[in-house]
């Protein structure tokens, strides 16, 4: 991953820090409940929700462990369609590709798609480094680009910005990028749209180069798929005459027919909505219609290192939904950012490790960053098992082992001191300071009744011991355990 | 050793553990939610579509023409972008500007234009979700795209299915596909939803039965 995060605190430092943040918090709070409601009502409307996450669960593992016949399918796909595909085997390879595109077509500009893959890579930097000014075109990516900020959730990265902060970015830094905000902009979000749309519109109506990621990609059609609600993302997808699309490896399906199950789970789960506004599929190039050049960036840049694992490699299932964030107490309290990643809560806790590697403090800390509640695990359209795969990275954590990193075996050594235990201490303490925690997680009984008769070997187990350290404040958790779950079979 | 080879070296080595006999994958998810008659699955499209703040109407085909001049002059616009294969009876009672849908105009001239009007491959019911797959009386992608008005044309119960299996099932993966549910939205301001950034602010959909 870039190094745009290097030099973060580790997660409790960071957390800390963002749970005396009372405006953060509030705008948080606020954001995930909303959120929350609105999807369990979203996916009541289907009686067959189970089925379809199964069947999610199902496609994306199968295609997993399959995927080098599916890469090699798709990038016959693609080539017949009229696109040409392009490897990178790490982020400085696919932004170098990116470059490279961007100048044979000779233009100084992109504008871009909401795309976690290229913040992954630091993307929009490295074309800045070479004089590409790549223009975030997705309403809360424009508030985090003009707030010179990083984003703090997958699906609504500005969540962790009041309207009244959004109105001073936009007055402040919008003449340094292209059209002024108006004179006198008030705070209705009405009125903040409206001088995004007209700010962003100079930039689509001109743009020549658009970079998207993808949400999907058919390995037996060539097919990608973008899902928003703007039309910010039609507009770079089918105004340039040049398309680049940076998109992970573990995002294929095999077939067209997979699509049904996701653009159902998906649109739910993330903005609780039956279908988002727009989405958007292209096969290749279509004549006359759209860009007349695609080019598919495909990235490892630690997928196939986390396809070694083979627990932790369920979290290549992630459709990058976001419900796992919206659930999550830890998320809620401690902002994205605390995470220190382009991807933040219960996703992003399992799945930087595994991309990175557990070298740095902040990525050590990162499996640390959860109360194992198991809520992110009820509401993962594709049935991740967060929790398990969070446990597993804490005993690769303090016990090392082998692991692979570059596609290379290497064996990691337990760590230091056991730093990233007093990192688990100092987490949960501040975890749990709220008695609510614990409760907001809707499978907390069984999951942790899972775990509890686990005793891990060495180190491991002085973890275990933690679970019952901190306080739950208005009840020990032993006694809640009674009074809710004791004696009962969880819901499994 | 390129990054291809590379790539798929790092997989193949990372899937050692991996069987290579597989258990076919079950769909026992439902092909469609509830059991509709044709009549009701346009009802709900029509009911989700207007969830969604799409404004939707219906008529008879004999009551199209007038329906779409109506919306039109109601607008105010005066500019109407047209794909090649538009029935022409469509517009014949409007007596706005048609301007034809060609490869070599440039966007700032599709933004100059007031309206567009199109047909659409399938609705789908349960999402209240429209699907254009540039067919000739849809046209390119962008022209539903720039114009702030988008009036699309749905012909029932012929074109409506009642879920998104039924609905991939009709479409070509070959052609470039947009599906639209409501106009463009954002609730990236606190979540509040409003309605228009980018595409359409307005969605008019027409409901077409029988004479
Ligand atoms: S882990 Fe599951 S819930 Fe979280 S973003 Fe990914 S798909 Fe969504």
């Amino acid at each position: 991953m870039s190094g745009t995060y290097l030099g973060m605190p580790a997660f409790p430092e960071a957390a800390r820090e963002a749970v005396g943040n009372a405006t953060l918090r509030g705008n948080l709070r606020h954001a995930t409940h909303t959120i929350r409601a609105k999807r369990a009502k979203a996916v009541s409307e289907v009686s067959d929700w189970a089925e379809l996450r199964e069947a999610g669960k199902r496609i994306k593992d199968h295609t997993l462990r399959h995927l080098d016949r599916y890469l090699v399918q798709l990038e016959e796909s693609v080539t017949a369609a009229g696109g040409v595909v392009h490897w990178a085997a790490d982020a400085d390879e696919a932004n170098e590709i990116v470059t490279r595109l961007v100048k044979m077509t000779g233009e100084p500009e992109a504008v871009k798609v909401k795309s976690m893959a290229t913040q992954e890579i630091g993307l929009n930097e490295a074309l800045e480094a070479e004089g590409i000014r790549a223009y975030e075109t997705d309403l809360a990516e424009l508030i985090v680009q003009l707030g010179k900020d990083r984003p703090s959730h997958i699906l609504v990265p500005a969540i962790h910005r009041n309207r009244g902060e959004i109105r001073d970015i936009f007055t402040r830094e919008m003449s340094e990028w292209g059209r002024p905000a108006p004179e006198g902009l008030t705070d209705t979000p009405a009125e903040l749209a409206e001088t995004a749309r007209l700010h962003l519109r100079e930039k689509f109506l001109r743009a020549r180069v658009g970079i998207s990621g993808a949400n999907f990609m058919v390995a037996e059609t060539g097919t990608l798929v973008v899902v928003e609600s703007e039309g910010n993302g039609r507009m770079c997808l089918t105004l340039p005459e040049t398309l680049i699309s940076v998109v992970g490896i573990e995002k294929i399906v095999p077939t067209w027919q997979d699509l049904e199950v996701f653009l159902q789970t998906l649109p739910r789960s993330s903005t609780a909505e039956r279908m988002n506004p727009y989405t958007s599929t292209w096969t290749g190039t279509t004549d006359e219609d759209g860009p007349q050049n695609f080019h598919l960036v495909l990235l490892d840049n630690g997928r196939t290192d986390t396809l070694a694992d083979e627990v932790g490699r369920q979290a290549l299932r992630c459709i990058r939904c976001s419900a796992c964030l919206n659930v999550c107490p830890v998320y809620e309290r401690a902002g994205g950012h605390a995470y220190g990643s382009v991807y933040p809560g219960p996703i992003g806790a399992i799945l930087s490790p595994q991309l990175r590697g557990t070298g740095s403090e902040i990525d050590a800390s990162l499996p640390y960053a959860s109360s194992l509640c198991g809520a992110c695990y009820e509401v993962c359209p594709v049935a991740i098992d967060i929790p398990e795969v969070l446990v597993h990275l804490r005993e690769r954590v303090v016990q090392g082992g082998e692991v692979t990193r570059a596609g290379n075996k290497v064996v990691l050594r337990p760590a230091k001191g056991h730093a990233a235990e007093r990192a688990a201490m100092r987490a949960a303490r501040w975890a749990f300071l709220h008695p609510g925690a614990l409760r907001t997680g809707q499978r907390a009984a069984s999951r942790t009744r899972r775990f509890h008769p686990r005793t891990l070997p060495g180190p491991g187990r002085a973890w275990s011991g933690t679970r019952e350290l901190p306080p739950v404040p208005a009840e020990p958790f032993r006694d809640w355990w009674q009074r809710t779950r004791g004696g009962k079979d969880g819901d499994r | 050793m390129n990054s291809r080879e590379r790539i798929l070296g790092r997989v193949r080595r990372a899937l050692a553990d991996v069987p290579a006999d597989e258990t076919p994958l079950s769909r026992d998810y439902l092909r469609e939610h509830g059991r509709r008659s044709a009549a009701q699955t346009v009802d709900l499209l029509a009911e989700n579509l207007a969830d969604y703040r799409a404004l939707v109407h219906r008529c008879t085909d004999g009551e199209l023409a007038d329906l779409i001049m109506r919306l039109l002059a109601e607008r105010g616009s005066r500019t109407v972008l047209v794909p090649p294969g538009l029935p022409p009876y469509w517009l014949k009672a409007s007596d706005v500007t048609q301007v034809h849908d060609r490869a070599a105009s440039t966007a700032h001239e599709l933004d100059r234009v007031d309206s567009v009007v199109t047909g659409c491959a399938v609705a789908i019911a349960e999402t209240g979700t429209l699907v254009l797959d540039g067919s000739p009386d849809q046209g390119r992608r962008r022209i539903t795209l720039v114009p702030d008005h988008h009036i699309c044309v749905v012909r029932v119960p012929g074109q409506v299915v009642s879920s998104v299996p039924q609905g991939l099932e009709r479409l070509d993966p070959a052609r470039p596909l947009t599906w639209i549910s409501g106009p463009s939205a954002t609730s990236d301001i606190e979540l509040d939803r409003v309605e228009g950034v980018h595409g359409p602010r307005t969605l008019e959909v027409i409901l077409v039965g029988e004479d």
